[in-house]
């Protein structure tokens, strides 16, 4: 099979972009969609042209390293997948293919289809854990944890912080991300005494970066490589507002009184 | 000759850690922070060094390549980590982890490491626990565990088939906080190209910013390396496609000895080849050998057969026949050769021949299918992605790839190298799983250098280097190891060639697979040692870098780590062809027991293969570190 790319080529974040097109050479369709960009970029490369830049690295769904925005849609046209474990078997011979970096103000592009999302990462600075210093812990059975609870913080914690909910996003909210963080650790036990100060911190440092709010299309769950449900997204909402009220309540949290 | 003091403290083996960190010199909280340490890698080891020592008081920066310190190759690990809780009350004990995992290194690994590495895997459970990783449970809201290869217990802690992944994001979070408290400054898209050496110690690095092409240098008290390992030096592997060996390789051209380079793990349960447009291999996890039974048609006639119609007396469940005790969880090393054995009989199934069933139907006769979903759903889900069969319906079919690297910078018993105040943790040393890994065993070996053996000993190392007085990145070894760098890259922009770097990277796997693979004998390692050079020459006349250096630029960072791959690639075979014995995954058909299994030679060869650098050019020179047993005999290896 053989299709034709148009593919968003963007020299640095400050130049502008644009599409060019690309017939691609004789493809097999057992190949991932990268392997064919690896495919056409050493094409490139032996015509003298500058290859794709694109981000990528495990190739089997889970660094949430790759992108793309295949035809309009993060991550393609498969359900529950990522762009690395997407093959070109999906398509037919011929296609036209569009790809394009994912797009939100959160996520300046940095060459090509690579975005920068390292904002996820600032994000989780202000909150995203569970102050343990290495060592302070207790026994690992000592504190039981319903089976429930544990298998629903895990659906939570699949996230892997690849940012398609953003591109799916018209607001480009990142809310699917913060709340699936925000619900792993409300629902262990040991995620209690920072729940509240979690919450507010990693909300404001959502909003600082830019990121827009949830108006409840679910396109990011619907993107998602790993079905992450926006059923988190209120849950987060519920914890927002506890937090909310019961910080304007008391004094500021300080040390050891900072349990919520 | 480099100087090689393993640093094993005496004593009785039980105590030997407890001793040791009860006589290991202190730095005072003061003094902590005025003493930079530099951690590259951002994985299980790095990521749990890098916060460990922040919380302890350090100064650290934190280098990786990636655009996040999420990302690294630790979060595909899929099924488990091992530890010594005995939770099931099946009979384990830390005595019982160590022997299963010397004894599944085929005698080949220090035996203090792996006796410290039995006694803090339960230490790591409870930190991972805390930091709110969500472990599989039982109703009763205890932990669950499973088997894995080479153990009669059930001592493997999982997080369904992501394990790596949540163990690294609960590394991650510790890091992020420690990030976030400004006590770890972060440096992501940033490659360490050089290791720099003051007055005989490591006292820096040199980095590229992967955006700008800016090369920047880094002084600190201490570098730690904790990069991963080299299986991509075969092209086709397990590992994340930018995993690469240049920090631990230009590290080595610093000083630092590389040990039993030729200790390379292929994975027995990984999808198999396709095609050669194919840019990795993708594992299927060990964990599914609890329940999935390998075999292959008896007959070479059935192999091309649907294998629905081939009856059940006509299939060779060759695991169970020939390892009786094991069956389908015999170590990695064991099971892959035997997988080659049946394919090379001509019993290999799938278009290319090379691959086994690992069949599912008894299985979910036991447990239904939702019960098998239940314990390995996005396993098969990925199966399912990338072959386009439903494993529910027929079976699986899996091949030997290669996935792990034992091999690594020597280490001593501080997992310092022997360049002063150079750290070397997780897969990029050497230390603890001899010439073959268990499964489960990689995340233990990660967590336990990150969290609780570093953050100790680097301590002995600190407290003998003036507090505050590290080098200025003005001097001039700095500017010498820059102009390295530069130089380097320089070249790799100047080759007037016309092949793309894939090609010359798929020639060195297949060269690598076939001479230097799951057998090896000394005429194919000869044959090899003749390739390679021709290939790198080859390559330095006609390889094809596009672009320029002061820009994002991934084919000049790809040129770079295969150009670096390709030199690593003879010592490989160096190490593989001087040590004439089979261990482990070390498979020399000349060393072979009648019943076709490694033949050791103790006498000659339990030592650690320590390879130090000559200059360009020069045969490697090799140190030798004796293995002393004090406590376990070396046996044969059986599992039948």
């Amino acid at each position: 099979m053989k299709v034709k790319l148009k593919v968003w080529r963007q020299m640095s974040a400050n130049s502008a972009g644009g599409f060019k097109e690309y017939e691609t050479p004789d493809l097999n369709s057992n190949m991932s969609f990268l392997e064919m960009l690896d495919v056409v970029n050493d094409e490139l490369t032996i015509k003298g042209e500058e290859p794709i830049a694109f981000d990528h690295d495990c190739r089997e769904g889970i660094c949430g390293t790759c992108s793309l925005v295949i035809n309009g849609k993060p991550h393609g046209p498969h359900r529950g997948v990522a762009t690395c474990q997407t093959y070109m078997r999906n398509f037919s011979d011929g296609d036209v293919i569009t790809v394009e970096p994912f797009r939100a103000r959160s996520f300046p592009v940095i060459k090509d289809l690579i975005v920068d999302r390292s904002a996820f990462d600032r994000i989780m600075q202000v909150g995203g854990f569970i102050s343990v210093r290495t060592g302070s812990a207790c026994d690992a059975n000592a504190v039981p944890v319903p089976k429930e609870a544990a298998d629903l913080a895990m659906d939570a914690a699949a996230c892997i912080g690849c940012g398609a909910c953003v591109a799916a996003c018209k607001n480009g909210s990142a809310m699917l991300f913060v709340s699936a963080k925000v619900s792993q650790f409300g629902l262990l036990p040991q995620g209690q005494p920072e729940r509240d100060q979690r919450v507010l911190a990693m909300v404001k440092q959502m909003d600082a970066e830019g990121f827009g709010n949830c108006t409840n299309y679910y396109e990011c769950s619907a993107v998602c490589p790993k079905l992450i449900s926006h059923e988190f997204i209120a849950r987060m909402n519920r914890d927002f507002l506890k937090a909310t009220l019961r910080s304007a309540f008391t004094q500021a949290p300080t040390g050891a009184s900072a349990a919520g | 000759m480099a100087k090689l003091e393993s640093k094993i403290p005496s004593g009785p083996l039980a105590q030997k850690w407890t001793k040791h960190k009860a006589e290991i010199k202190l730095v005072n909280p003061a003094n902590k922070r005025k003493y930079e340490v530099i951690v590259v890698g951002a994985g299980l080891a790095g990521a749990s060094a890098a916060a460990s020592l922040a919380e302890l008081g350090y100064g650290v920066k934190c280098f990786v390549f990636h655009d996040s310190p999420r990302r690294a190759h630790s979060i595909a690990a899929q099924g488990g980590i091992n530890a010594a809780k005995n939770y099931q009350n099946d009979g384990d004990s830390v005595y019982r982890l160590f022997y299963d995992t010397i004894k599944g290194g085929d005698f080949r690994a220090r035996e203090a490491n792996v006796h410290r590495l039995a006694e803090v895997s339960v230490n790591i459970i409870d930190q991972c626990v805390a930091q709110g990783v969500p472990f599989a449970r039982e109703y009763g809201g205890l932990l669950a565990n499973r088997s894995f290869g080479g153990a009669q217990v059930s001592r493997t802690f999982y997080a369904r088939g992501q394990t790596g992944q949540q163990l690294l994001l609960g590394a991650y979070s510790a890091l992020s906080r420690m990030i976030g408290l400004g006590a770890v400054q972060m440096f992501t898209h940033s490659e360490m190209l050089d290791l720099v050496v003051v007055g005989g110690h490591a006292k820096g690095i040199i980095v590229r910013d992967l955006v700008t092409g800016e090369i920047s240098r880094h002084a600190a008290d201490a570098v730690v390396l904790a990069t991963g390992g080299y299986g991509n030096v075969f092209n086709l592997s397990t590992y994340a496609r930018n995993s690469n060996a240049t920090a631990i390789w230009r590290a080595y051209k610093r000083g630092a000895c590389f040990a039993n380079p030729c200790f390379t793990q292929i994975h027995p349960t990984c999808i198999p080849v396709t095609g050669d447009y194919q840019s990795k291999l993708t594992l299927m996890s060990e964990s599914l050998r609890n329940d999935g039974r390998i075999w292959v048609p008896k007959k070479p006639e059935d192999s091309k057969k649907n294998p629905s119609d081939i009856a059940e007396g006509d299939r060779d469940y060759y695991l169970e026949r020939m390892y009786p005790a094991f069956g389908n969880l015999a170590p990695r090393d064991i099971s892959s050769r035997a997988a080659k054995k049946v394919c090379d009989e001509g019993r290999g199934v799938g278009a290319s021949g090379l691959g086994v069933y690992l069949d599912f139907s008894d299985a979910i006769k036991r447990l239904t299918e939702a019960g098998v979903r239940e314990r390995y759903g996005n396993l098969f889900d990925i199966y399912h992605e990338i072959t386009d069969e439903n494993a529910y319906q027929v079976p699986m079919r899996i091949f030997p790839a290669v996935h792990y690297t034992m091999g690594g910078l020597w280490v001593d018993y501080n997992l310092m190298s022997n360049v002063p105040g150079l750290f070397v943790l997780g897969e990029a040393n050497f230390s603890d799983h001899g010439a073959n890994r268990l499964g489960a065993s990689a995340l233990m070996q990660g967590l336990a250098d990150g969290y609780f053996v570093l953050p100790y000993t680097i301590a002995d190392y600190l407290v003998g280097q003036k507090p505050a007085a590290r080098p200025k990145t003005a001097a001039a070894e700095f500017q010498q190891a820059e102009d390295n760098v530069r130089g380097i890259t320089a070249r790799l922009l100047a080759v007037p060639g016309k092949e793309p770097i894939s090609h010359f990277h798929k020639r060195l796997g297949k060269i690598l697979w076939n001479g230097c693979g799951m057998a090896r004998n000394a005429t194919n390692l000869k044959k090899a040692l003749q390739e390679i050079p021709a290939l790198r020459a080859e390559f330095w006349q006609n390889v094809n870098v596009p672009g320029e250096d002061a820009a994002l630029n991934q084919s000049l960072e790809r040129a770079g780590r295969v150009a670096d791959f390709l030199e690593l690639a003879e010592l490989l075979c160096v190490d593989a062809l001087d040590r004439d014995e089979s261990c482990g995954c070390h498979f020399r058909e000349e060393h072979v027991d009648p019943e076709g299994e490694c033949l050791r030679n103790d006498d000659q060869y339990a030592y650690a293969a320590a390879w130090e650098y000559q200059g360009e050019g020069q045969a490697p020179l090799l140190n030798k570190e004796p293995l002393v047993y004090e406590t376990v005999h070396m046996a044969k290896r059986n599992y039948k």
